[in-house]
């Protein structure tokens, strides 16, 4: 168990307060009451059994153009 | 995601632009403040791609290490004087003291079960009718879940909470000032929950720039190149690179229940001594929940102790960013992952242990 850890997983369905969420093959019930509005497909983050932030899928993408920018500079 | 190839000569080119920059200046001091940062530098060898005079500290980011060795005390107190069930997180089952572990209690018949959340510690509830009380530890990324847990109004269910708040342990680090740092990377998942505005106040105070990371070897060389353009530039910056995952505000549904169920108080933490406001005290209207109160009695005669064997052990230094592994005579020698002295050793998160088991750094 690693505390600060937090995962990476798509949710698959949702039955509040939990849903069942895919971490690369593995599925597990989680908790997501301390978020609003999760919905079936989006990623989120879990941490010790809850989702603690969704991730965005446009600011994930954003890391390559930094990184282009950077090297560019 | 960012095809790997892509990935890896981003890293190298970010790692040639910071060794220019860093061409020709003193020495900056950059430390990281999560364990999992510590896990991605040393696993990748981060450290061996930045110049000289850049150096990467670690900082008290591991929530099981920073835990005093009287909360474990009263812990072992408490499953000795009563009938309870125990359950822990696994890191925190193996943490010593006196040369004892909740391991070693285990082995003794005490019931000790370990969960990977506090849920599972709920489930148990319903197989028992015997008091199950749950070792509440993390910082603010783990906190939500317990409020949570107390907010469900479990019977037969208690929280022993050494849970600590971690962003005013940043400004008490600086305010000892014994630890020379430039510059910080906050805490990717702390900040998910309370945002890149937690940390306004530490910018306002110590003009200290902060970039907030996320885990993978890009955001660290990230983090660490806008670091020190800002510090170069004397920009006391805030800078959010994960925002993938943290947004200004955080998750501001957890922090309510989180400040629902929790007050502050001023708690010891290993190695920085009195945090004021780090604490995380179960409010007094949630008191049923909370072990130290409806186990009041068996504290009574509890007397804190101080752990002989532990004398040697530099957990305290590593967790202030004052010294690295190797400076402690014990690493590797009578302390190893699978006979730990100290904390540090015994977390995944702990700097002793990952050094440990990835080998080969310099700091
Ligand atoms: S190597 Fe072991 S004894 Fe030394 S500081 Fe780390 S945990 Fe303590």
């Amino acid at each position: 168990m690693k505390m600060c850890i937090a995962i990476l997983g798509r949710v698959e369905s949702v039955e509040s307060p939990f849903a069942i969420v895919d971490f690369s093959g593995a599925k597990k019930k989680v908790r997501i009451d301390l978020l609003e509005d999760v919905k079936p497909r989006d990623y989120v983050l879990v941490h010790v059994g809850f989702a603690i932030q969704k991730i965005d899928e446009e600011e994930a993408k954003k890391i390559e153009e930094m990184l282009a920018e950077i090297i560019g500079q | 995601m960012i095809p790997v190839e892509k990935v890896r000569t981003g890293i190298k080119e970010v790692s040639v632009k910071i060794k220019k920059e860093m061409k020709g200046e003193g020495e900056i001091r950059i430390m990281h403040l999560c364990g999992t940062h510590e896990d991605t530098i040393t696993r990748y060898n981060i450290r061996s791609l930045l110049p000289e005079n850049l150096k990467l500290l670690s900082g008290p980011g591991c929530p099981v290490c920073i835990i005093p060795d009287v909360d474990l005390q009263m812990i072992f107190h408490l499953i000795q004087n009563t009938n309870i069930i125990f359950t822990t997180f696994g890191d925190m089952a193996r943490v010593p003291f006196e040369g004892k572990s909740l391991f070693y209690y285990m082995s003794k018949g005490y019931d000790i079960r370990i969960v990977y959340s506090v849920f599972d510690a709920i489930e148990i509830t319903t197989q028992t009718d015997k008091p199950v009380v749950h070792f509440g530890i993390g910082f603010e990324t783990t906190i939500p879940s317990t409020a949570l847990a107390v907010l469900d109004g479990v019977e037969n269910f208690y929280i022993f909470s050494s849970h600590r708040f971690f962003i005013p342990a940043m400004g008490h680090l600086l305010s000892l000032g014994e630890t020379k740092i430039n510059g910080f990377i906050n805490p990717g998942h702390v900040s998910t929950i309370v945002g890149v505005k937690a940390y306004e106040p530490i910018k306002k105070k110590y003009k200290l720039p902060q970039v907030i990371a996320g885990f993978e070897p890009y955001d660290v060389i990230l983090a660490v190149y806008h670091l020190v353009k800002a510090i170069k530039k004397g920009e006391s910056a805030l800078l959010n690179e994960y925002t993938r995952a943290v947004k200004y505000e955080g998750n501001l549904k957890a922090q309510r229940v989180m400040n629902d169920v929790f007050d502050r108080d001023d708690w010891e933490w290993r190695g920085l001594g009195v945090v004021p406001a780090s604490g995380g005290v179960i409010r007094k209207k949630y008191e049923e929940y909370d072990a130290m109160k409806v186990f009041e009695d068996i504290f009574e005669d509890f007397e804190p102790k101080e752990d002989i064997r532990k004398r040697a052990c530099r957990c305290g230094e590593v967790l202030r960013g004052l010294i690295s592994p190797l400076d402690c005579p014990l690493f590797l020698k009578g302390c190893t992952p699978k006979d730990p002295v100290g904390p540090c050793m015994v977390s995944f998160e702990g700097t002793c242990n990952i050094w440990a088991k990835y080998g080969g750094y310099r700091i």
